[in-house]
C-alpha cells in the first residue's frame, strides 16, 4: 500500500511539473501540449473506439507471435542443450541472430509476407525465439549435475528427468530469457507498425505515426503513454508473479 | 504399533564386489581409479570406506549405485549384477542435492511418486513418517533455502529413506557441516540405521567419523585405488564420537592410513 502511494505521488508530481512547464509557455503549445489536452485526446480516442481497436490489434499480434516464439523456442533450447551437434549448429545460429537487432527483420518480413499480419507475426516471433532458445540452453547447462544424479538414483529417467528436474531447475534462466524475448518482440513490433502501414489492421504504432503526420502532439504523447502503460502492465502481470515465485523458492529475494 | 506394509523394513541387501576395476581416460594420462577391488558387505552391515582423495572410494560408491560402470569385475546385490540405478539402492551426496523449486515435503515425495503401486494418501503418510524420523515434521512446508545445512542433510536422508531402499550409499554426507551438527547427525544416523535395518556403505576421509559409525572400516590407498586393510570396530552402540575407546581405534587406523598414503598424498583428518 505504502509503495503504491509513493508511486502515485511521484506520477502526480510529474504531471504537475508538465502542467507548469506548459503554462510557463517556454515552448510552443504545438510542441508541448498540456496534460489536459492529452487527456482529452485519450478520452475522445477511447470514446470513438480508435484507441481500443488499435490496442487490440497490436496486442493480438504481440501475444500470438510471442506465444509461437515460446512454443518453438523452448523445445529448440532443450534440444540444443541436450545434443552437442545441435548446440554447435543451431545454438550458434541462435546466438548470432540474437545479437541482430530484431527490427532488422522488418524489411525481410515485408518482402516475404507483404503488408499483412503474417509479416507482423514473423517479426514478433523473430524477436522472441532466439532469446528463449539461448536462455533455455544456458539454463539447462547451468543445472548442477548432482540434481540429475540424485533424480536418477530415485528412478527418474528420460522425459521425466527433463520435465521434472531439468526444466524447473533452469527456470530462473528461462524466465529472464522470456522477459528479454518479450522486450525484443515488443520493440520490433512497434518499429514495424511505425515503419509501414499494415493493411490488415491499424495498430498503436500507426496511431503514433499518424499523430506525427497530422502534427498532433497530443495524439503522439497520448499513444506513447498508452504504450508505456501496456509495457508496465505486461511486466507486472506476466513476469512479476514468476519472479516472485522464483525468489521465494530459491531464496534470492532481497526484500 | 504396527506399521503399514509400505513402511515395514525392506530386507537389507548383501553386496558382493569381486575384482572391480575402473579406468578414467586412456594411455599416459589415464588414471586407474580402482584396481581389482573386492569387498563383501553383509546384510544390514554398516561399512565405512576411508582413504585420501583420489583413492577411488567415491567411484566405488557410484558403481554400487549404478551411476557408473566398472571396466572389469563383478558387482552383485543379493547375487544380481548391478547395471543401472535402482530404488533398492539410494544415495546421499556431500551436497544435499535437494530441489529448490520444491518444498521439503515435495522433495521427499519426489522418489515416492516414481515408485509404482502407491496411492496419494499413502505417499504422504510415508513422507511424513520419514520426516518425523529425521525430526523435521514441522518443516514440511518450508523451502530448501530456509533450512540450515544440517536440516538440509536430514531432508536428504528422509528423501533417500522414503522409497524404502535396501542399501543406503552415503558419499561424505556430513563433510560440509559444522562439528556440532555433525555430532547430532552421527547419533541420528546410528538410531535410524538400527531402526530401519539398512545396509550402509559410507564414504568419508574422516577416520574418527568412520570409527564412530562403521561396523567395519575399510582402508583405501590411491594411485591405483586399492583396499589396503580392514578394521572391525567392536564397540557398543550408540557410540560417542568423543569417547576414549573410539579415539584408540581412530589412532590405529590413522597411523595405518598415513603409512599407505605417505607424504604429500596424505589428506586425512583424524
Amino acid at each position: 500500500m505504502k509503495r503504491s502511494t509513493h508511486a502515485a505521488i511521484f506520477f502526480a508530481g510529474l504531471v504537475l511539473i508538465w502542467g507548469l512547464i506548459y503554462h510557463a509557455r517556454i515552448w510552443s503549445p504545438v510542441l508541448v501540449p498540456s496534460p489536459v489536452e492529452v487527456g482529452r485526446y485519450l478520452w475522445d480516442a477511447l470514446g470513438d473506439g480508435t484507441l481500443v481497436g488499435a490496442t487490440l490489434v497490436t496486442l493480438r499480434r504481440l501475444v500470438i507471435g510471442y506465444f509461437f516464439g515460446l512454443v518453438l523456442g523452448l523445445p529448440i533450447g532443450l534440444l540444443t542443450a541436450r545434443f552437442k551437434l545441435l548446440k554447435d549448429t543451431i545454438g550458434l545460429l541462435a546466438l548470432g541472430l540474437q545479437t541482430l537487432p530484431s527490427v532488422c527483420w522488418v524489411p525481410l518480413a515485408l518482402l516475404w509476407f507483404g503488408q499483412t499480419e503474417g509479416a507482423m507475426f514473423f517479426v514478433v516471433i523473430m524477436g522472441t525465439i532466439w532469446s528463449v532458445i539461448i536462455a533455455t540452453e544456458t539454463g539447462i547447462s547451468n543445472v548442477p549435475p548432482i540434481y540429475g544424479r540424485a533424480a536418477r538414483t530415485m528412478g527418474s529417467t528420460g522425459v521425466h528427468t527433463w520435465v521434472g528436474v531439468m526444466l524447473p531447475a533452469a527456470l530462473p534462466f528461462i524466465v529472464s530469457g522470456m522477459k528479454q524475448g518479450w522486450a525484443f518482440a515488443w520493440r520490433s513490433l512497434m518499429a514495424a507498425e511505425i515503419y509501414v502501414t499494415i493493411l490488415s489492421g491499424f495498430g498503436l504504432g500507426h496511431l503514433l505515426d499518424y499523430g506525427r503526420e497530422l502534427n498532433a502532439m497530443d495524439q503522439v504523447i497520448g499513444v506513447m503513454l498508452v504504450l508505456l502503460v501496456i509495457g508496465l502492465v505486461a511486466d507486472k502481470v506476466l513476469f512479476s508473479p514468476w519472479e516472485r515465485l522464483l525468489h521465494r523458492r530459491w531464496g534470492t529475494a532481497t526484500k | 504399533m504396527t506399521l503399514p506394509p509400505e513402511l515395514q523394513n525392506a530386507v537389507a541387501t548383501k553386496l558382493s564386489l569381486k575384482n572391480v576395476s575402473k579406468q578414467f581416460g586412456t594411455g599416459a594420462r589415464g588414471v586407474l581409479a580402482l584396481d581389482r577391488v573386492s569387498l563383501e558387505v553383509g546384510e544390514a552391515e554398516f561399512v565405512c570406506l576411508v582413504g585420501p582423495s583420489g583413492c577411488g572410494k567415491s567411484t566405488l560408491l557410484n558403481i554400487i549405485a549404478g551411476l557408473e560402470h566398472s571396466d572389469g569385475g563383478e558387482v552383485l546385490a543379493d547375487g544380481e549384477p548391478i547395471t543401472a540405478p535402482g530404488r533398492a539402492r539410494m544415495m546421499m551426496f556431500q551436497e544435499p542435492a535437494l530441489f529448490p523449486w520444491l518444498d521439503v515435503m515435495s522433495n521427499v515425495l519426489f522418489g515416492l511418486k516414481l515408485k509404482p503401486g502407491l496411492g496419494r494418501k499413502e505417499r504422504k503418510e510415508v513422507a511424513q513418517f520419514y520426516l518425523r524420523l529425521v525430526g523435521l515434521e514441522r518443516f514440511q512446508h518450508s523451502y530448501i533455502h530456509e533450512l540450515s545445512g544440517g536440516m538440509k542433510q536430514r531432508v536428504a536422508l528422509a528423501r533417500a529413506l522414503a522409497p524404502n531402499p535396501r542399501v543406503l550409499l552415503m558419499d561424505e554426507p556430513f563433510a560440509a557441516l559444522d562439528a556440532l551438527t555433525r555430532e547430532q547427525l552421527y547419533g541420528d544416523l546410528q538410531r535410524i540405521w538400527k531402526e530401519r535395518k539398512k545396509t550402509i556403505v559410507f564414504v568419508t576421509h574422516n577416520v574418527r567419523e568412520a570409527a564412530c559409525l562403521g561396523d567395519r572400516v575399510v582402508l583405501f590407498s590411491p594411485h591405483p585405488g586399492r583396499i589396503r586393510e580392514e578394521f572391525k570396530i567392536d564397540l557398543p552402540r550408540p557410540r560417542d564420537i568423543n569417547s576414549v575407546e573410539l579415539a584408540r581405534y581412530s589412532t590405529v587406523i590413522t597411523a595405518a592410513l598415513k603409512g599407505y598414503a605417505k607424504g604429500s598424498e596424505a589428506e586425512v583428518s583424524e
